[in-house]
Formats: structure tokens, sequence, C-alpha cells
């Protein structure tokens, strides 16, 4: 019975198999970040696993508009700043305490939740691609507004501040007799191994809401627009609402990563919030993950993370290589690894524009 | 025909949108207080009106006839700027020549390469980037910004990425003065310039037959197909034409501004955003108002509340955008 | 069948995953008014469409006169003489009379016996040759699109639905010049008001879910009531 099942579908499966590979690429990545401070014991290794972490909150956040809504929006780095700068203020003047973060992190949730509310309003009832255009305005505004109230925002050199004594590299979260800190395989159990888990776990909560929402009746909904806006108008959707209120829940998702990775860089700068630059390096991952799938997310935020360190590695080898050739070597830049990417980029939307994790999971499908 | 329609007509036959900048020419003046700093402010507003128009018109063009938004568009941009300050400086003994001929063929030179390079580059986009992502939004917008980021990142490879000058022909240099008011010879020539070029596609498009199949196009691309004319071939005339105007707008800001970098393209593009958006999909004259006005409101704003130049733009989109959603002069029928 | 000058075999198309035409098969000859009837949705306007290329037939032929247009550009069919007028008229508002006359000419110049007779048939036209079209009334916008299809020498028009909201005396007016036109002209007309297209139709076929449910003479249809109610009930029923 079970075989003639299989025998008949044969296209099924590939797909499943796809799939299968998918979900335990992304489970073990999952692992690999929960366990990141006992398996890579360096302080850049940890750098990293957390930029991971809250990237991959910022880059399913993002396929939640572009993967599930058919938007493209330029303003999500500007929600991510928001909510980093409001941590990053409210820490500075109120001095480190949960209460700042906390105050800090609501007034840049609602502040983001606001101006969504504002942009989805006014243009997302025009046509879609209005709104991009709408929303590359509005963040470019933001970041510039961001370095000239530099009482506030520090202007281009950011603002430096401490995080809540539980993070401090002294806080000791477990002692033994002699009031030294434990050591669990090797690692401190010291603040910044709390400060690790505080990422790890907020952003783990995150990501699992943005699973829920999309596997909820309002993904089902969101995915009808997507594939014939006026056949869900006809319907009886509010496309327009439909779409505000995503708009606003991947807006305050993305604020609240700002939040987390501002806690945990204990430094925040229009480079590594608001820049565009950042925006690219999402829409990258996203579509290079595979948009509409949101462990794709997962993956294209680990395969860029890795791709900017062993990308440029391999670039710096390649330019003194062919040093003598003119121009080459320029492009062959590791500062030039973006061209590169660029170049994969443009291919990669001509021939698998479901990006790595949809084209697994369709493989031999429809 | 409705009433509100019948009076929304009426509005722009006496003027309506059209006085816009005029509008906002005469506001500024009391808050500004000083009558020379009004004049020169307001002469720079209006020659960056005009190479903005020269940015702005092909993008919005080039969406009109096609429903092709090219996020790519600010390449152009920069390909023009830094090709002109190239061929400049490669010409600097005629550049600082004490000939208005040799002046004037520097320009030129600098002017046609970039837009004879525009010219090209449009070619191969359209062809290559655009063309087999047609009708498809979401992969259109993505293709473009790929190819933006190839774009700027050639640039970085090719100038580098520290700013480089941007030699001016002598003949451009300084003022006209008159009474205490002071005005740069360059801002009148990027006046008249853009106004030159304006005129030129108002004439193509009113006066020739491709120009009425662009409009024709404009409103309903299908029919025009079905009356027996190829869009296709008639789009890529437009794309080459509107790549061209930006590399020719991206040189003029390039001598305008005398110092360049990498980041010109895209700060350009968000105010050649603004303005497609404030003035209208698709047409030509919205183009131009939403340029005249980001170029005086920018300027007035600067003068007043130096913190909050672009913010006004943003403002001024948002306010428009509440007022009338497809922008001041979108073309008819979209 | 040379004397055709259009015909359809066994045409598919499908519209994104829908699939719209079941195999239409029919023939147009030479001269006269013929008449596609059927209900909403049955697949006439896809069928005008699939003749003028704006859709693609998935499968079967479309052939005008001794060409296969099934694969051509819509252009091209056009050029060899198909005028195509769609249910929304296809005018450009912001063009004037005279320049959407103009945009149908090859050359970008009138024949001026053309022109005039286009004015006996429509002095409308003349009245309004150089304000925007949008400023026109329904029934001359209708006009328009009739006038830019003749203003050359066609040898087929396809007319999709052109009494749809106009005034009874409009279409009296239509139904003359439809006549006058026909007379070297062949034209298809997709029509849901029976009244009208019986007035003027010398074939008729009729169109039920992407198939040819019936077709013949249109006398035959007129005079059996039967095959009336059978074929064309519901369209009866909500045009009167």
């Amino acid at each position: 019975m079970t075989d003639t099942a299989l025998a008949s579908a044969p296209s099924a499966d590939p797909a499943r198999k796809g799939r299968m590979i998918v979900y335990v690429v992304a489970l073990l990545i999952g692992l690999a970040l929960a366990f990141a401070p006992f398996l890579f014991q360096d302080v850049r290794s940890n750098q990293v696993a957390a930029r991971i972490c809250v990237f991959i909150v910022l880059a399913a956040s993002y396929d939640l508009l572009i993967g599930y809504t058919g938007i493209v929006s330029f303003a999500h780095t500007m929600f991510f700043g928001l909510g980093a700068y409001g941590a990053a203020i409210a820490l500075k003047s109120m001095g480190p305490g949960w209460d700042a973060v906390l105050a800090g992190g609501v007034a840049g949730v609602v502040l983001a939740a606001i101006l969504a509310v504002l942009i989805g309003v006014l243009s997302l009832r025009v046509k879609a691609i209005f709104f991009a255009m709408v929303t590359l305005a509005a963040a470019s505004v933001m970041m510039v507004l961001a370095s000239q109230f530099s009482d506030f925002t520090g202007g281009e050199d950011g603002i430096v501040y401490s995080a809540p004594a539980l993070f401090k590299p002294a806080m000791k979260l477990m002692t033994d007799d002699a009031g030294k800190v434990v050591k669990l395989f090797g690692v401190s159990m010291n603040g910044k191994i709390a400060a690790y888990y505080f990422v790890f776990l907020t952003c783990l909560v995150l990501f699992l809401a943005l699973m829920r929402i999309v596997r909820s009746p309002l993904g089902t909904v969101l995915e009808a627009i997507r594939e014939n806006e006026m056949r869900a108008e006809a319907i009886g959707y509010r496309v327009v609402a439909y779409r505000t209120s995503v708009f606003v829940i991947a807006a305050v998702i993305a604020a609240l990563a700002g939040t987390v990775w501002a806690v945990w860089l204990k430094y925040t700068g229009p480079d590594t919030t608001f820049s565009f630059a950042i925006m690219i390096d999402i829409l990258l991952m996203v579509v290079i993950g595979g948009m509409g799938t949101m462990v794709g997310a997962v993956i294209g935020v680990v395969l860029m993370s890795l791709a900017q360190f062993y990308l440029k590695d391999l670039m710096e080898a390649a330019a003194q290589a062919t040093a003598n050739i003119p121009l080459l070597p320029d492009l062959l830049d590791p500062d030039r690894w973006l061209l590169w990417l660029g170049l994969l980029f443009i291919l990669l939307v001509y021939f698998f524009p479901a990006g790595i994790a949809g084209t697994l999971m369709k493989k031999g499908g429809h | 025909m409705s009433k509100p329609a019948h009076i929304a007509a009426m509005f722009d036959r006496i003027g309506g949108v059209n006085a816009l900048p005029v509008v906002l020419m005469i506001i500024a003046l009391p808050l500004i207080g000083s009558f020379s700093s009004w004049v020169t402010l307001t002469v720079a507003g209006l020659a960056m009106g005009m190479m903005i128009f020269l940015m702005a018109s092909g993008l919005s063009l080039v969406f009109g006839l096609m429903d092709v938004l090219n996020f790519g568009h600010s390449a152009f941009i920069s390909f023009g700027a830094f090709i002109a300050a190239s061929v400049l400086a490669w010409l600097a003994a005629w550049v600082g020549a004490d000939s208005l001929t040799l002046n004037f063929l520097a320009l030129f030179a600098a002017l046609g390469a970039a837009t004879l390079f525009g010219l090209a580059a449009g070619w191969f986009f359209e062809r290559v980037i655009i063309k087999p992502v047609y009708s498809d939004h979401l992969r259109q917008i993505l293709i473009t910004i790929g190819a933006l980021i190839v774009s700027e990142q050639i640039i970085l490879a090719v100038w580098g990425g520290s700013p480089i000058p941007v030699p001016r022909p002598a003949l451009l240099e300084g003022s006209f003065v008159i009474g205490d008011v002071a005005i740069e010879v360059y801002r009148v020539f990027a006046f008249f310039l853009g106004l030159a070029v304006f005129i030129a596609l108002t004439l193509v498009l009113n006066r020739t037959r491709i120009g009425l199949l662009i409009r024709a196009g404009v409103e309903d691309r299908e029919m025009v197909e079905a009356l027996g004319f190829r869009i296709d071939r008639l789009f890529i005339a437009v794309f080459m034409t509107g790549s061209a105007l930006a590399a020719m707008g991206g040189a003029m800001w390039a001598g305008y501004q005398g110092l360049i970098s990498g980041a010109l393209g895209g700060e350009m593009m968000i105010l050649v955003f603004i303005v497609v958006i404030i003035g209208g999909l698709g047409s030509i004259e919205g183009s131009l108002l939403g340029a005249l006005l980001v170029g005086l409101l920018g300027n007035y704003v600067a003068f007043i509340f130096p913190k909050l130049a672009l913010a006004s733009n943003m403002i001024l989109m948002m306010a428009i955008l509440l007022w009338r959603p497809w922008g001041l002069r979108p073309a008819v029928g979209k | 069948m040379s004397d055709y000058v259009l015909r359809l075999d066994d045409v598919h198309t499908d519209i994104g995953d829908y699939q719209v035409l079941h195999g239409i098969s029919f023939n147009v000859p030479q001269g006269g008014v013929h008449v596609l009837l059927g209900r909403n949705g049955a697949g006439k306007t896809t069928t005008l469409r699939t003749i003028m290329g704006l859709w693609r037939a998935r499968s079967g032929a479309v052939v005008f006169k001794h060409h296969d247009i099934t694969a051509m550009h819509t252009s091209d069919i056009a050029r060899l003489g198909i005028a195509y007028v769609p249910e929304n008229m296809g005018i450009f508002g912001g063009l004037t009379v005279q320049e959407n006359m103009r945009l149908a000419t090859a050359t970008g110049g009138f024949d001026d016996g053309r022109l005039g007779h286009i004015f006996e048939l429509f002095p409308a036209m003349e009245k309004f040759w150089d304000k925007p079209a949008w400023s026109l009334s329904g029934g001359q916008k209708q006009m328009l699109a009739i006038s830019r299809a003749i203003i050359e020498k066609r040898e087929l028009i396809l007319i999709d639905e052109p009494t749809k909201g106009l005034a009874p005396s409009i279409i009296r007016a239509m139904i003359a010049a439809f006549e006058e036109i026909s007379r070297d002209t062949t034209i298809l007309l997709v029509e849901q008001n029976f009244l009208f297209a019986s007035s003027l139709g010398r074939n008729v076929c009729v169109i039920d879910d992407g198939r040819i449910a019936h077709s013949g003479r249109m006398e035959e249809l007129v005079a059996d009531k039967d095959l009336q109610t059978r074929l064309l009930s519901l369209s009866l029923d909500a045009h009167q």
C-alpha cells in the first residue's frame, strides 16, 4: 500500500527529501546557536553567534513582508534602529537597568508601530511599487535625522552605554564555595553567558512567534492576497488593512530585535542599525535563503554571515595572486565582496527565485 | 463627468498645482527676510530642481510606459557624474584655458560622454537586466537592486572610495552680480539646460508620432499594440533616453557639487523618488513640478531650519500623498 | 474554405491556471456582421483576445485568410488588417479625438474620403475633433472607438459589446452604422444584447462555458424561440 503510493508519486519524494534537508539544517543551526558559548569559546565567535540570532529575527520578520505578503519595504532597518536607539538613549540617560531597557524598548516599539501605520495607510493603498519608494525615502530621512540630532543620538559616533548589571562580565551567575565563578565545560558562568542567552532566548521566542503567525489563518489570508490581489479583494478581504497590519507586525518585531541588539552590543550607531548596507544584507539574506519559507531566513543569515568572513579571505588571496593584472585586483579586493555577491544575487533571482530553501523544498513539486 | 472632477479640472486650468512652486517662493520671501538671500536661494533651488528633473523624468516615463520601476536608475546618475569628472580632469588644459571655445568643448565633451554612456548602459540594462522580468514587480525590484549593488561596486573599484574633485570649465565659474544680488553662472546654466530638455521632451511628446505613441502607451499599452505598434521597441527607446538624461543630470550635479563620492547616486535617488512620487508617475510635467518643489523647498529649509532640509522633502511627500495619492500630475488614466 | 476571412480550429486558451476556452471552432465568412453570443464569463471576450494575440492559445489554430496567426505578435496581427475594439473601448483619454484616430493610421496621414465618410456616419467626431477624448460621452467614445477601427481599410473588425451602457437611441444609430460598415468589411461582434445582435447578425455562434453551444444562421435562431430560451435564457433575463 505504502509502496504503491510512493511509486505512483515519484515527484513527492525529492520534495519531501528536500524539506527534510532544510529542516535538519535549520535544526542544526538552532542547536549550534543554543550551545554556541560552549562550542566556540572565543569572543569573536560569540559575537558572530549573537549577531546571527538577531539577524535571523530581523530577516524572518522581513520575510513576513516580502515573502508572505509580496511587499517590498526598505524601512526595515529604520524600525530595527528605532528599537535600538530607544533602548540606547534610555540606557544612556537613565543608567543601566531593566527599567531603562523596558522604557526605551517600549518607546522604540511604539514609535515604530505608529510610523508603520502611517506609512502603510498612506502608501499601501496606492500601489505596491509606490510603497517601496516611500519606505526608501522614509528610511533615508530617518538616517539623516539620527545623524543630525546628535544631542540625542550621538550623531555619526553613536551612543556607548552599559548594559544591565546582570550582563556585566564581572557578574557571577554561579559561584563555588570559595566564591569563585563556576566553570561548566570550561566556560565561566558569568554575565557574558547571561547576555548571550538573553539574546538567544528572546530571538528564539520572536522567531517562534513569527512561525506561529505564518501558520495561523492570517498567514493563509496573506498568501491568498499575494497570489491574486484582485480576487482576494473580491472575496472580501480588506487587502490594505491586512497589508498594513502585517507591516506593523513586522515593524514591531524588527524594533524588538533592535532593542535586543542594542542591549547586547552596548553601542548603538547609524552603522550598526540604520545603514542601508544592513538593509541590503537583510534583503540578500531573505532572497538567498528563500522567500516565503521562514526557515530560509535562518539559512540565508548563516550563509551570508559566514560568507562575509570567508569570501573576503578567498578574495584577499585571489587579489594577491592577480596583483600584476590591471583592474582585476581592484575587482577582487576583499572590500569588493559585495560586487560578487550582487552578481550572484542577480543570477539567483533569475534562475532560482525561490532561494535555497524554497528550491530544495519545492524540488520535484508541480 | 462628476462635479468634483469638474471642479478639479477647472482648478487645473487656472494654474492649479502648476502654481505651487510660485506659491512656495512667495511664502519663503518673508520667512527668509533678506531679498538678496531669497534670490540666491531661489536660483539655487530652481537650478537644483532642473538637475533633479533631468534625473527623474526618465524614471517616470519608463514607469508610466511599462510599469517598470528601476531601482538601479541611480547607477546612471553616478556613472554620469564620474565619467564627466574624469573627462573634465583629462581635458584639464581646455577646462582651465582662457578660451571660451576650449571651455565649451570640454563641457560639451563631458556632458556628451556621460550622455552617450547613459544611452549605451540603458540599452544594456533594458535588454539584459529588465527584459527577462517584465511584469513581475517583485523580481524586477530585486534584480534592479542587484544591478545597483554591482554598479556601485564597479564605481568604487574604478574610481576608488575617496571623494574626487570635479574641475569646472572657466566659463561657468563666477557669478552675475546685479546690485547686491549674486547669481552663480553655473546655476543659471543648469536651469536653462534643464528647461531646454523639458521643452525638447514636451515637443517630442506632443508634436511627433513617436511622442503620440508614448503618450498613448502610458495610458494603455495593450491598445497601442492592437493598433499595430511594437511597444517593446518604443520602450527601449524611452529607457535609453531616460538613462541618458539621468547620466546628464549626474554630470551636471557633479559640476554643481565640485566634489563627488560614491554615495552620490544613493543620495540623489532618494530625491528622485520623492520627486516622482510627488509629481505622479508617468508624466513629464509632473516630474518638473515635483523637482522644482523639492529643489526650492530643500534650499529654503536648509537656510531657515538647516537640520530639517531632507526631512522637509519627506514631509512634503507625505502631505501630497495625503492630498493626492497619485501625485500632483499623474498621466491620465493611471 | 478560402472564402472564410477567419477560421478558429479547436482553440484552447488558459488564463493563468484557469482553462477558459475548451476547444472553440468556427468560421467567419467574408462580409457582413457575425455574432458571438453567450452569458457573462462564457469566453466571448477571451475568444476575441485570443484572435488578437493578446492572450495565447495553448493549442488549436487561428487562421486569418491564409495566415496562421496563432502565435503572431499582436501588432503584426493588427497590421494584417484586423482592428480590435475592446469592451472598455480602448480610448486614449489624454489624447484628442484627432490624435486617437491618427494613431490608427499606418502612416500618420488621413485619407480624406474615408474621413469624410466617418464624419457623415458620426458627426460628433468632426465636432469634437480637437477635444480630449476623456471629455466625450460614453456613446461618443464608442463612436470614436469604431471610427478608429475603420479609419483605414480593414479586412476584419472585432468588436466587444459595443452597446454596453448605451441609450437606446444611440444603439439605433450604431445599428445603422454597422450596417453601413459591414458592406465592405467583415465584423465579428460579441454581444449580450440579443435584440441588437439579431437585427444585424448574419451568422451566430453561442458560446457557453468555453465551448461552442450552437452555431448557425441568425434567422434560424430568431425564429426558434425554444432554442433561444435554451441557449440564452440567462442572458435574456439579465438584459430584457
